[in-house]
C-alpha cells in the first residue's frame, strides 16, 4: 500500500472510493447528505461538500422550491457552506443532484 | 508505483457495487421499485399464456409445460425440461452461468451482499425471493421471445452479442438436439463453428471449470454468516436501547467503540454505554433502521473488497484504519469515521460555544 503524500494533481479525484493518493484518513471531495433528529419526528437533512463550481444559494433556491420546504445556508468552519433543510430530504437531493448530472459516487447519502 | 492506486479503485468500486446497492442504505425506499416490475410482468407474460393462475414458479412452469404439450411443441420440450431441472437446484451457483449472464450477475451478488445478514429477518427474504422471481420472470420471457423467434425467423445464427443467449439457447432446432449436452458440460459452442467465442460464454466456462476444480466453493456459499438482528428497546421517550451491541461487535470481530462511533456519526446523534453493557442512544431509532446503519458499516468496515469474507481484522497504523483480510491476504484503508457537520439541534443556551 503506497501512500503518497506529496502527489498534488489527482486526476481520479472525483472517482472516489479509497484514492490513496492525498492522505489516507480524509474522505475527499465526495457530497455528504446527512440526516439529523431534531424534536418529535422532526428531522433535519444536510448537504455538505458541494463543489465549488456550484452556487450553493442558488442551488438552496432550487431545493426549496422543488422539495416544497424551507432551508438554510449555513457557514462552518471546517465544512464550509452547508445547506441545510427541513424534514427528511436525502433521496430526493440525491435524485435532484443525479438528474443535474453529478456523478452518483461522489455523493454519499448518511443516516438510518 | 502510481498506476496502482489509481487502477484499484475503479475495480473495487464495480464490486462494491453489486454488493451494496441491491439491498443497501434506503433499501425501504429502492424496495417498493423492485417488487411492482414483478407484478406487471406477472400480468404481461402470464396474459397471453396462462391466466391469472400460478402464484409460485414451479407451478407456473408446470402449466407452461402443459400448454406447451397442447401445442405439442415437441421442439421446446427439451428446453424446459432443462429449465426445471435448472430451477430445482437453483442455488448452486454452478448451473448459474447456464442461464444468461445478465440474469446470472444479480442472483449472485445479493447472495453475498447476505452473506453476513440478519437472515432471519422476513422481509429480506421475502426480497431477495422476488429478485429471483423477476429474474425466472425475465428469463422466462426472454425463452418466449426466443421461441417467437424462431418461430417466424428460424435463423437467428447470425446474432448480435446482446442475443448471443437466446442464439444459443434456442438455436435453430436441427442444432440443438445435438448441442444439449455440449451446453449442459459447460458450452464450448464455439468449437463446433468457426465464430469467435463470446465474453458470455467464456464466462460460463471459466465459472464451470472453477467449480468443478474446486468444489469446496459450492459449500461455502451454503454457509453464510448470520448476525443477530439488533434488540432496541426504547428508553423514555428520547433514548433507544441498543441492548446486544457487544454481541454483535463479537461477532464482527471488530472493536464496539469502532461500531459504536461510526453508528453516531452515520446517525448523527449520541449516546453512552450503561451499566450493563447496553448502548444508548438518544432519539428514536426503529430495529430497521440500525439494522440498514450496521449493514452500511458491515459493507465498508468488515467485508473484504476483494473476496467479501467477513473474516476480516480492523488494524490501526499510524492514525489510519486497515482492514486486512483472513481468508485472501488483502489489505486496504478505510476511510476514517467522520461525523461531518452538524446543525444546531436544540436550545442555543445549553450549547456552551454557541
Amino acid at each position: 500500500m503506497n501512500v503518497q503524500n506529496l502527489a498534488t494533481f489527482d486526476p481520479f479525484a472525483d472517482e472516489g472510493e479509497a484514492v490513496n493518493t492525498q492522505d489516507v484518513g480524509s474522505q475527499q471531495n465526495y457530497i455528504h447528505i446527512r440526516i439529523q433528529q431534531r424534536n418529535g419526528r422532526k428531522t433535519l437533512t444536510t448537504l455538505q461538500g458541494l463543489p465549488k463550481e456550484y452556487d450553493a444559494k442558488k442551488l438552496l433556491k432550487a431545493f426549496k422550491k422543488e422539495f416544497a420546504c424551507n432551508g438554510t445556508l449555513v457557514d462552518d468552519e471546517e465544512a464550509g457552506q452547508v445547506i441545510q433543510l427541513q424534514g427528511d430530504q436525502r433521496t430526493k437531493i440525491l435524485n435532484f443532484l443525479v438528474e443535474e448530472g453529478l456523478p452518483k459516487n461522489t455523493i454519499k447519502v448518511h443516516g438510518f | 508505483m502510481s498506476e496502482e492506486p489509481l487502477f484499484d479503485p475503479s475495480l473495487k468500486k464495480r464490486k462494491k457495487k453489486q454488493v451494496a446497492f441491491s439491498e443497501d442504505p434506503l433499501g425501504a425506499d429502492a424496495d417498493p421499485t423492485t417488487p411492482a416490475p414483478t407484478t406487471i410482468d406477472n400480468v404481461t407474460t402470464n396474459g397471453d399464456t396462462v391466466d391469472m393462475g400460478p402464484t409460485t414458479m414451479h407451478e407456473q412452469m408446470m402449466q407452461n409445460v402443459s400448454i406447451d404439450d397442447d401445442a405439442s411443441k415437441v421442439d421446446e420440450y427439451p428446453m424446459l425440461v432443462d429449465l426445471k431441472k435448472k430451477k430445482k437446484k437453483k442455488d448452486i451457483p454452478m448451473d448459474l452461468p447456464e442461464e444468461e449472464s445478465g440474469t446470472s450477475t444479480p442472483i449472485s451478488a445479493p447472495a453475498g451482499a447476505e452473506d453476513l445478514d440478519f437472515s432471519d429477518l422476513k422481509k429480506k427474504k421475502k426480497t431477495s425471493k422476488k429478485k429471483a422471481a423477476l429474474d425466472m420472470e425475465a428469463f422466462e420471457k426472454e425463452l418466449n421471445e426466443a421461441k417467437a423467434k424462431e418461430g417466424d425467423g428460424e435463423d437467428v445464427d447470425g446474432a448480435p452479442i446482446d442475443e448471443i443467449d437466446e442464439a444459443e439457447l434456442g438455436e435453430d432446432p436441427f442444432a440443438r438436439g445435438a448441442e444439449v449436452p455440449s451446453v449442459d458440460a459447460g458450452g464450448e459452442a464455439w468449437l463446433s463453428s468457426d465464430r469467435d467465442y463470446t465474453y458470455a460464454e467464456l464466462l460460463r466456462r471459466f465459472y464451470a471449470q472453477l467449480h468443478a476444480s474446486n468444489p469446496a466453493l459450492l459449500n461455502t456459499a451454503g454457509k453464510r454468516h448470520t448476525l443477530a438482528p439488533p434488540q432496541l428497546m426504547r428508553e423514555g421517550n428520547k433514548k433507544t436501547v441498543f441492548a446486544n451491541v457487544a454481541d454483535i461487535c463479537k461477532r464482527m470481530h471488530r472493536q464496539p467503540e469502532h461500531t459504536i462511533q461510526f453508528m453516531f456519526a452515520e446517525l448523527g446523534t449520541t449516546g453512552s454505554i450503561d451499566g450493563s453493557g447496553r448502548l444508548v442512544i438518544r432519539g428514536k431509532f426503529s430495529q430497521a433502521q440500525i439494522e440498514n446503519v450496521l449493514r452500511r458499516y458491515i459493507v465498508e468496515y468488515v467485508t473484504c473488497k476483494t473476496c467479501k469474507s467477513p473474516d476480516t481484522l480492523l488494524v490501526k497504523e499510524n492514525r489510519i484504519f486497515f482492514v486486512a483480510c483472513e481468508s485472501c491476504g488483502s489489505r486496504r484503508s478505510v476511510n476514517a469515521i467522520k461525523t461531518g457537520f452538524q446543525a444546531q439541534v436544540g436550545r442555543r443556551s445549553k450549547n456552551k460555544t454557541g
